[in-house]
Order: structure tokens, then sequence, then C-alpha cells
């Protein structure tokens, strides 16, 4: 399980890390586009863009449908999920954390408060 | 039990937020209300420690905190998960008093992570960053894949019910 959970980042980690890749997902974020269109919008060959679209699809930030002879794709956003909501977990596990630590320092504030006191008298 | 007297007891809470600053970084910020002198302290003494560090979800207890808090000195804390159980240890490579303090996480395959704490005090409030740097884009990959920095994520919805408790029996004492 985690090694395919590890898999499966590492893919949608390296998708994300190529300037091209990302410029393909912001376009696919405004409307499905055929491998051909965005091969022309991104000055490339046909089997370079295929190739790119490959890495995204893999990495599931991508699907493809074949029609015909075209084939399209869209935005699949299951990955990019998936570490949004890691993102959110480990911000609770934070969270739950520091509002336990606000309670220590918020005892140790009281306590130097009355040992203060206690120097006074 | 007395739904007032708890919600006095725990005032407005921050914002805790967490970034992935770069392939290999990992960024948690958080206010705590009060100087920095007290959070540092409530960092670098063991028995405080202990008090607030361990994700409170179930099956995870803390059996040993050590913490030898000087440059080159180490640190080790041991939990009990179900039957089995985890070590993480390290060594500080910086401890300046309510301000910084910098250690290496030694116990990943992946090679050492460096954790770096600052305490920024501002009007009597002080600013935590939690910055993590992982030896390698793959090892932060797998560690946000295994849930590893994240305790144990699956049990985190118990953490409200916890806390809620924790909340009345500190006051308590």
């Amino acid at each position: 399980m985690v090694q395919y959970c590890q898999t499966h980042f590492d893919a949608s980690f390296g998708a994300l890390s190529d300037a091209t890749r990302r410029g393909v997902l912001e376009q696919l974020g405004r409307a499905d586009a055929s491998i051909s269109a965005l091969a022309e919008n991104f000055h490339m060959t046909l089997t370079g863009m295929k190739k790119h679209v490959g890495v995204l699809e893999e990495a599931g930030l991508v699907t493809t449908e074949k029609v015909g002879r075209v084939r399209t794709c869209k935005l699949g956003v299951c990955a990019l999920q998936e570490e949004a909501a890691w993102i959110e977990r480990y911000r609770q596990l934070w969270g739950a954390r520091f509002d336990e630590l606000d309670k220590v320092v918020e005892k140790l504030k009281r306590k130097e408060r009355v040992d203060g006191r206690k120097k006074r008298k | 039990m007395d739904e007032r007297r708890e919600s006095d007891a725990t005032p407005t809470k921050n914002h805790t937020t967490v970034e992935r600053r770069s392939e290999r970084e990992l960024v948690v910020t958080r206010t705590v209300n009060e100087p920095a002198r007290l959070v540092f302290e409530a960092w670098t003494k063991a028995e405080l420690f202990r008090r607030w560090w361990v994700p409170k979800s179930c099956g995870l207890t803390l059996l040993s905190c050590e913490m030898d808090v000087r440059v080159g000195g180490r640190y080790r804390l041991v939990f009990s998960h179900q039957a089995s159980t985890m070590e993480f240890f390290g060594t500080y490579l910086e401890v300046t008093p309510h301000s910084c303090l910098v250690w290496t996480n030694e116990e990943g395959d992946n090679g050492e992570t460096v954790t770096t704490v600052t305490f920024d005090e501002n009007a009597g409030k002080t600013l935590l960053v939690v910055h993590d740097l992982y030896p390698s884009k793959e090892a932060l990959d797998a560690a946000v894949a295994s849930g590893s920095t994240g305790g144990m994520p699956e049990t985190l919805d118990q953490l409200d019910e916890l806390l809620a408790s924790l909340g009345s029996s500190t006051e308590t004492k």
C-alpha cells in the first residue's frame, strides 16, 4: 500500500516538475483539448506532446479519451486532491499539537506569575 | 461535562499553516500568544515537550523522551504503536535560547532531514516557523506518501474528541 502510494506521488510530483506539463494542465483547466491542439499551442511535435500527456496521465493528473481519430485530454484532479488532503491532515496534526503547546505555555506563564508573587512576599 | 467552562479555558486558537515550499522543504507556521522564552522552554525541556508533541490519536503512546538540548547533544523519542515501537532520534545542531533550534532527524532510510524552528517574538507573542529540509525530493515525496510526517493521519478524526477531554482535565490541576 505504502509502495503504491509512493509511486503514485512520485509520478505526480515528477509530472509537475516540467514547465510544459504545468502549462498543459493550466490550459486543460480552462477547456478540454486534443493532443494535436496542445502540440500546436506549445509549438511541439505530436510525438513530443503525446509523451508529456502520457506522463500526466500516469500521474492521474490528466485523463484522455479517444473519439474517432481524435484523442481529447481533460483534467483529472485525483492526485492533486490527494496531496492537498495530505497537507490538510498534516496541518491538523500540527494544529492539535500547537493547541496542546498553548496549554503548556499558558501554565508556565501562570506558574511564573505565582512564583513572582511568592518572591515579592 | 461543563461546556461553558471548557470554552472559557480555550480562547480562540491561532491558525496553523502548512506549505510545501519547494521539492525538499515543508514549512509550518503558528503564533503562540506568549513570549518566546516560555515557548522555547516548552520546546527544550523534555517533561514539557512530551506533554504536547505526541499526536493524541489512538494507539500512539510516548514511551520515553530524552533530550540533551545543546549543540551536539542528542535526542531520542520512543513511541509504541499497537504491538511495535517507533524511534525518532537525532542531534541538535544549533541551540540559540529563545530564538532558534536546529536538529537532525536521523531515523529515516533516505538520509537526514534537518528541522529548523525559529521563535520570533513580537508584542509579547511568538511566531513559530518549523522548517523541514528533506535530503531529497524523493524523501519528502515518500514522507507525504506514507503519511509518516503526519503521525497517524487515519486516526486524526478522533483528535477533536481527545482535545476536548484534555481541555477539561488540564484545567483541574
